[in-house]
Order: C-alpha cells, then sequence, then structure tokens
C-alpha cells in the first residue's frame, strides 16, 4: 500500500492530527468526556494506521518492540508509584488529598498521572497484541 | 442493531462477519450517546469499531477460513436461547420502568457523588471523578487486568511455530 | 401495559441473546468469540438504560444544566469495555494456536481430532 500516493499522503496528514487528538482526550479527560484509556487507544489506532499504509517494518522502526514492552510495564508501574506516593506523604494507599498542600490540587496531581499510566498501559498492550498478529505469518500447510 | 446482529448470525463469511461487527459497534456507541453515556460512547467507539475489528482481521489473516455448515439444525440451542431469553424477560419485569428518577440507582450513592464530586476533586466530569479518584483501586485492577491479557498474548504469540520435531 | 415502559430491557435481551445463541449453536472459534463480544455489548446497554433520566445530560457538571443522568453505571462499563477487549485479544491468540496446533478452528474437527487414537499427538 505504500505505493499508493493518495494513501500515504493521508496517512501522513492524518496522523499528526490523530496524535494530537488523542493528547486532547487525555488532558481534558476532567472537562469533557475522554481520560486514559480513551486517550491510548486512540494513539495505537494511529500507530496501527502508519503501519497497515507503511509496513509493520516501518512502524517497529519507529516505535520499536523494546519501548513497547516497556511501556506495558511503565504504565502500571506508574499508577502504583502514585499509589505507594500516597502512602509515603502519610495518607493512605491511592490517597490524593496529601500530595500537595491544597488538597483540591493533590487530586489534580493524583488523577493527571494515574490517566497517564492507565493510557500509557493500555497503548502499549494494544500496540504490543498488533505487532505479534501482524508478525506472525500465516499457515504455510 | 438487532438486524446486524441477526445477519451476524446467518453470515458465514468470516470477514463479512468482522465487518458486521464493526458496523455493530459503531451503533452500540451511537446508542450510547443517546443514553447520555459520553466517555462511554467514545470508548467503545474507540475500542469496539477500532481496535476490536483490526484485531479480529488480524486473526483471520492468521486462520484463514470460511465457517463450516453447520451439521445439523440448531433447535435445541434455539430452544435453549428463547427460553433463557424469556425467563430473563419476565426478570426484568420487575425493573423500575425506563428512565424513572425514583429508582433506586438515582437515589442512593449517584447524588452524593454529582454534588460533593466537584467540590472535593475539583473536576467537572463526574465520571473521570469516580473513576480515578473514588474509585481509583478498580482502575487498578482494571489496568492490571490489561496489562495481564499482554502478558497472555505475549506468551502465546511470543515465538514462530519452528519445524515440527523442533523447537517446544 | 408495562411492556412500552420496559421495552429496552427487551430490546437488549434479543441482542443478548442472539449473541449466547452464536456462541452456543456455532462451531468457528472465530465466530464463537465475535457471539460473546455481541453479547457483552449488550449486556453493556442493558446496564445504561436504566442510567438515563429522559430531559437530563451526560453527567459533566456544567451551571447551564440541573439534571444529570446517573455516572455510576458508566464507570462500571468503562471498566468492562476494557476488560472485554483484553479478553477478546486473549482469546484470539488461543485461536491463532489452536490454528497452527491443529490446522483447523471448527470445533467438531478439534474434538473430532482429539478423540481420535493418540498416535497423532505423540508425533507433535
Amino acid at each position: 500500500m505504500k505505493n499508493d500516493m493518495v494513501l500515504r499522503v493521508v496517512c501522513k496528514l492524518l496522523i499528526p492530527f490523530i496524535l494530537l487528538f488523542a493528547l486532547y482526550v487525555q488532558f481534558h479527560g476532567d472537562f469533557g468526556p475522554g481520560g486514559g484509556f480513551q486517550a491510548g487507544t486512540i494513539v495505537a489506532a494511529a500507530i496501527v494506521f502508519y503501519a497497515i499504509i507503511y509496513g509493520l517494518n516501518s512502524a517497529r522502526r519507529a516505535l520499536p518492540d523494546r519501548i513497547v514492552e516497556a511501556m506495558i510495564a511503565a504504565g502500571v508501574l506508574l499508577y502504583l508509584g502514585v499509589g505507594f506516593a500516597g502512602l509515603y506523604f502519610g495518607g493512605n494507599f491511592l490517597d490524593y488529598f496529601v500530595l500537595d498542600a491544597d488538597p483540591v490540587a493533590g487530586q489534580h496531581r493524583g488523577i493527571f498521572w494515574i490517566e497517564l499510566g492507565v493510557a500509557i498501559t493500555v497503548c502499549g498492550v494494544l500496540l504490543k497484541i498488533f505487532y505479534l498478529f501482524a508478525r506472525r505469518g500465516p499457515d504455510q500447510e | 442493531m438487532m438486524v446486524a446482529a441477526v445477519a451476524l448470525t446467518r453470515t458465514r463469511n468470516l470477514f463479512a462477519v468482522i465487518v458486521l461487527f464493526g458496523l455493530y459497534s459503531l451503533l452500540t456507541a451511537t446508542v450510547m450517546v443517546a443514553l447520555d453515556a459520553v466517555d462511554v460512547a467514545m470508548t467503545e467507539a474507540a475500542v469496539g469499531a477500532g481496535v476490536s475489528t483490526v484485531l479480529l482481521l488480524g486473526a483471520l489473516h492468521l486462520c484463514r477460513s470460511v465457517e463450516e455448515k453447520p451439521a445439523h439444525k440448531p433447535w435445541l440451542p434455539l430452544l435453549v436461547t428463547i427460553g433463557t431469553g424469556l425467563v430473563l424477560v419476565y426478570g426484568t419485569w420487575d425493573l423500575p420502568a425506563f428512565s424513572d428518577p425514583e429508582a433506586p440507582i438515582h437515589t442512593h450513592v449517584a447524588p452524593r457523588y454529582l454534588e460533593d464530586g466537584p467540590r472535593e476533586t475539583g473536576i467537572p466530569n463526574v465520571v473521570t471523578a469516580v473513576l480515578a479518584s473514588y474509585r481509583a483501586f478498580d482502575t487498578l485492577g482494571e489496568t492490571t487486568v490489561v496489562f495481564t491479557a499482554g502478558i497472555g498474548v505475549i506468551a502465546l504469540l511470543r515465538r514462530r511455530r519452528y519445524v515440527r520435531e523442533g523447537k517446544r | 401495559m408495562s411492556f412500552l415502559s420496559h421495552y429496552d430491557y427487551a430490546v437488549m435481551l434479543f441482542l443478548a441473546m442472539t449473541g449466547l445463541f452464536i456462541v452456543i449453536a456455532r462451531g468457528n472459534l472465530i465466530k464463537k468469540l465475535v457471539g460473546l463480544a455481541i453479547l457483552q455489548t449488550s449486556v453493556y446497554l442493558l446496564y445504561l438504560a436504566p442510567g438515563k433520566i429522559v430531559g437530563g445530560t451526560a453527567p459533566i457538571i456544567d451551571p447551564a444544566f440541573t439534571v444529570y443522568s446517573n455516572p455510576l453505571p458508566h464507570v462500571l462499563i468503562l471498566t468492562a469495555i476494557v476488560v472485554g477487549v483484553a479478553t477478546l485479544a486473549l482469546g484470539l491468540a488461543l485461536a491463532v494456536r489452536i490454528r497452527e496446533e491443529y490446522g483447523t478452528i471448527e470445533e467438531d474437527e478439534i474434538l473430532h481430532s482429539d478423540e481420535a487414537p493418540a498416535n497423532d499427538e505423540s508425533q507433535r
């Protein structure tokens, strides 16, 4: 498909906007619909789109396997880190009120980091599954 | 949606089945918007009509088959399904009517979240506030489930199967 | 008759039963997984419907609105959707592996080759 001019151009035009939209959905999840899961899925969809048009190897050069696998774990660790930070600062596990001098600002901080953690894990998992499915050739027999 | 679901049952070409499933997911997302569930609709559209369809197509590419004709008429499953459906409809008879403001679901905990949520957390989107703050532990569990699914798929599909008597 | 006020449950149960029928009555593994996904989606709708209040709006607090739909089912179903796709991915990975080991993804053929004499298995 990378020989088709229209598809290539449209793909290159659209992907930055898709990624920007994913960032918007991630950070504006507080004020409108959105949040971590949706943003992670949209980023994964953008990269899948790129992989479909330009080939799996180009996508794997852009986002190597090691990084994707690291992303899967990093998101969960980030989430747990916020939880333990609550413990460290004197509150309960996953307590956001103690993360900052002002409890409401602490809530904002806590929610920001865990949504980021969720988005990273979801994106990593969906991408890794796509890579695994796409890399495996069909049976020859 | 009912038409799509029934068509999906009767179709044997698996590619058509997957396309119909994508259509069904999109219609579900639209119905969810009509039910005022905007967060859920966005997730269903992204996940159901997007990622699920891609994964199904990937699996179809690897499996490459058309469904076989069923060997015998499915009278027993049809009977079981219709029977279960009737029993369940009878069960839902006593549930609150559609959009009843006096239903218990609206009078117990929800008003507290709707009123105190933005004040305590500073976030207008109550769904995100509940998901990320009040019920953050559940979201941790869910993220762990996604993580485990990823690990499971990696474990299953990691290596290309080599020659039969080779790697095991 | 209270059917008119409960029609939403009937529609969603019809969809759920269609999904259930596909799971029980069809032998192809991928189609079974799609049927399972239909069952899951209809259950999401079944949960979301009681939360809706006609005349209300999405549960995003805004000074212009006073009546909101219930946010709690939304939270539950959001988690359920993500878990559903995780299960679907695992199921598909299993189907792919079964295809590679047995050469088919039709349930009867798989059962048949399992019940066949064990000399097939010992050569793998």
